[in-house]
């Protein structure tokens, strides 16, 4: 794989996989890196190699078509494979990979950055009980291995997603014990205009609500999952009204799980992009932080390019057609003339992204919601820290996230604060009575996921290394 | 911000708070601004050893004392005195290591040189290829990532006023210094320009070319290990440190180079740099192979072409002050505040300060 590639494409979602294919059809050769062992991302997941056959989702079908397309295609796909750093050189991009055990390095004039989003879940007393596990993190379940969160499974959490999560768990013969989510049927009816602008997701939506509604599942609007009761395990749930700031209202009612889905929306994965030298800005309405960047994923960086979730959560459908732009956008910064057929995608784009962005809107926790963690929550999970030590650090100065990080630990963990920032930075600008966008989260560091010592020595003689000269005496 | 006060200390890394704090002490009113947050440049990106092995040999004293400061900042920096371990390899480390060794004993710290049953007996996991080594009893660390948490605390407790995210854009120089912040204007009868690696821009406010480098250090740590080593380890050369904190990380440092500017924000972890460093670490630790590596990260260390520090009145400019590029600038910046703070005050320092105004192409 060490060669010299005209595209380098890190991630193999929606977006990274066609921005790969486009780079590919005006002839650039494209390398296509990504965690997983085969293209589709989070949303389009293979299914695990052990599973035959499996009766065919939207989902695996697009996914199918895409492997298919990858597979066909000049694009080299390189799976399993983890990038820990990117270092921009004089022509191009040095992107630095971990993989069958080993560190290499990809180079390539071109970059294009597909590195998605991860879940954002609103800590709850009980968060951290096995049989607690995201939203996203069900649809993995569901889509690489058919398998199911338990037995009987509360669905909690904002947006579309809940929606999908149940009707799934049911269709994979699952008991869905309820469906619980902040957002009321008004806001729903608020977001069908912009759901117009995708008729055909909207009717898979309204499917899914129809499959629920018809089975007797009884769906929570204006709520939220407030305790998780249990120890060990998952042994119910609590569920009370909110307030239209999606601050809870007094009285719950109990309902019996043995497990439980939450989330609260996505939020751009943007530290490969930091890491390649791009700024960031808050933008609510994308999901929070997003990179700078233009049109057709282009940025301030030359031949660094973005596209799908990462820059901004706009969804599947849209990342779709972002990444065969951004592919083109970068085929035309190494020759080929693109504008023509990147302007006859541009609506398509745009309808696609109005569906996203309204499914963001929906998604997005409003500020009411901070209050469902206690002082006893645990908000960050690999340092066991409770909201009460991250309010007191705070309260003792600690005004920054990098200095709550600093002082507590909170994202110096295995995770990389992916769990805990979003809701340190929300906790210091209510604190400070500042805006979210003046709290930027902590410097990213490499790697971008943990690296085994031994991958980053290498094989080495000792004579071999390189070591400078001694300092001064 | 109308009041005047007595002193605008630009920087609020370890040696800008000591001496705020040394100043507020005497009976002064300083205000301390950062351009970020109070202990996040150098002084909380740094790896924490405080080794009196890899000091300078004209700066032992310096070094002592500030051993003894960080030791009476105890628990609430992370202070932990282990002892230390530098290794030799090969013959020509083991030479270097001896001769340089004995120049830093003479000099006043307490370095043996052990044995190999010695050093297996204290290190076991360390490699069997250890040829030579030596030993100071002083060593030790303590954890940077608490100093920004810590000296905040110290400012408060003693009602020290302090600005963070303030850069200072500018100063004017009238019958009080004016600084132009980004949080409006401060005025002080005197500033003192403690910004580590950015204080060439900060100088240059005043017109005053300070020939200040900065080194990028790179810096690793390790998830949660069980006991590797109980002391802090180096390299005869110099370019590996490594130690094991309470809570089982191991930190790796040693100044290798990333890339990068103080005035292009922090800089970037290069894979050129950063995989010898831990092949080197790996080298003398081989259970370290196992670790997964977290966070890498680098800090920009400060430095004039004699590599000794700039401590004193800034020349040229009446009522202003320069403190910084200390090699070693972790363990000596508590004491050398001190000092420098003394100075100010008008009182003779306890040892001699380090005129920035000198001639600096020689030693």
């Amino acid at each position: 794989m060490a060669d010299r590639y005209d595209i380098a494409v890190i991630g193999a979602g929606p977006a990274g996989a066609n921005a790969a294919l486009a780079g590919a059809r005006y002839g650039k050769s494209t390398v296509l890196l990504d965690e997983q062992a085969q293209p589709g991302g989070q949303v389009w997941r293979a299914k695990d190699g052990s599973i035959l056959s499996a009766p065919k989702t939207p989902d695996s079908e697009a996914g199918d078509a895409l492997r298919v397309a990858v597979s066909q295609a000049q694009v080299k796909h390189v799976g399993d494979a983890r990038v820990w750093q990117i270092e921009r050189q004089k022509t191009g991009w040095d992107i630095h990979v971990f993989r069958d055990r080993q560190v290499e390095t990809v180079s390539a004039r071109a970059l294009i950055l597909a590195t998605g989003a991860r879940e954002f879940v609103q800590p709850i007393p009980g968060w951290t009980i096995p049989g607690v596990i995201g939203l996203a993190g069900a649809t993995a379940l569901f889509k690489q291995n058919l398998s199911l969160p338990g037995k009987r499974t509360v669905v909690a959490g904002t947006g579309p997603l809940v929606f999908f999560v149940a009707s799934e768990i049911r269709r994979l013969g699952g008991e869905v014990g309820a469906v619980v989510t902040p957002n009321t049927r008004r806001d729903w009816m608020a977001a069908l205009p912009a759901m117009l602008s995708r008729p055909d997701l909207l009717l898979r939506g309204a499917r899914w609500i129809a499959d629920l509604m018809l089975n007797r599942i009884p769906i929570h609007w204006g709520s939220a999952v407030t305790r998780v009761e249990g120890s060990t395990i998952v042994e119910g749930v609590r569920v009370q009204r909110l307030n239209r700031d999606w601050s809870p209202r007094e009285g719950a009612q109990r309902i019996a799980a043995d497990s439980l889905c939450l989330g609260n929306g996505l939020i751009p994965a943007i530290e490969a992009p930091q890491l390649a030298g791009l700024s960031i800005s808050h933008h609510a309405a994308l999901g929070g932080w997003v990179p700078e960047q233009g049109e057709d994923g282009a940025t301030s960086i030359e031949g660094l390019f973005l596209c799908g979730d990462g820059a901004g959560i706009r969804g599947a459908a849209a990342a779709e057609i972002h990444g065969r732009l951004a592919g083109m956008k970068a085929a035309e910064f190494l020759g080929a003339n693109t504008g023509m057929r990147r302007e006859t995608l541009r609506p398509g784009y745009t309808r696609a992204a109005r569906f996203g962005t309204a499914m963001t809107a929906l998604s997005i926790p409003r500020p009411g919601l901070a209050e469902l963690t206690t002082r006893e929550t645990i908000v960050c999970r690999c340092e066991s820290l409770s909201q009460a030590q991250i309010a007191k650090e705070i309260g003792s100065g600690a005004t920054s996230t990098n200095a709550v990080k600093s002082g507590l630990r909170a994202g110096m963990g295995p995770c990389g604060g992916q769990y805990c920032q979003a809701v340190v930075a929300r906790m210091i600008a209510a604190a400070q009575e500042r805006d979210e966008a003046d709290t930027p989260p902590p410097t990213p560091r490499p790697p971008l996921r943990p690296m085994p010592v031994a991958a980053m020595a290498g094989d080495f003689e000792y004579g071999d290394l390189p070591i400078p000269k001694p300092a001064p005496l | 911000m109308t009041d005047i006060y007595d002193i605008a200390v630009i920087g609020g890394g370890i040696m800008g708070c000591t001496t705020a704090l040394r100043l507020a002490e005497g009976g002064m009113r300083p205000i301390v601004l950062d351009q970020g947050d109070l202990g996040q440049g150098a002084s909380g990106v740094n790896a924490g050893t405080l080794s009196l092995q890899i000091k300078r040999v004209k700066l032992m004293p310096y070094a002592l004392r500030g051993h003894h400061e960080w030791q009476a900042m105890g628990d609430a920096v992370g202070f932990k005195k282990t002892g230390g371990y530098t290794l030799a390899f090969t013959e020509r480390e083991a030479d270097l290591l001896h001769e340089r060794q004995t120049l830093k004993a003479e000099a006043g710290a307490p370095i043996t040189f052990v044995s190999n049953n010695h050093i297996r007996a204290a290190e076991p996991n360390l490699a069997q290829e250890v040829l030579s080594a030596s030993y100071c009893s002083e060593d030790g660390h303590a954890n940077a990532s608490l100093t920004g948490q810590f000296f905040r605390g110290r400012l408060r407790d003693q009602g020290i006023q302090y600005g963070e995210r303030c850069a200072v854009s500018a100063i004017d120089r009238g019958e009080v210094f004016g600084l132009a912040t980004s949080r409006g204007q401060i005025r002080a009868q005197r500033v003192l320009m403690a910004a580590g690696a950015w204080l060439r821009p900060v100088a240059a406010m005043l017109d005053v070319d300070l020939p200040v480098n900065a080194r990028i250090n790179t810096v690793s740590v390790t998830e949660r290990m069980p006991r590797l080593i109980s002391t802090v380890i180096g390299h005869a050369t110099g370019l590996l440190t490594m130690k094991q904190k309470a809570d089982g990380t191991v930190l790796v440092g040693g100044g290798w180079q990333g890339r990068g500017t103080p005035q292009e924000g922090r800089g970037q972890v290069m894979a050129a740099s950063v995989q010898p460093n831990l092949a080197l670490a790996q080298y003398a630790l081989p259970a370290l192979a196992e670790a997964r590596v977290l966070r890498s990260w680098t800090g920009f260390e400060a430095s004039v072409p004699d590599f000794y520090p700039l401590a004193g009145a800034l020349p040229g400019v009446e009522g202003a002050y320069v403190l910084g590029c200390v090699r070693g600038g972790y363990t000596i910046g508590p004491y050398i505040g001190k000092l420098m703070g003394d100075f100010i005050l008008g009182r003779e320092p306890e040892l001699p300060l380090f005129d920035p105004g000198r001639d600096f192409n020689e030693d």
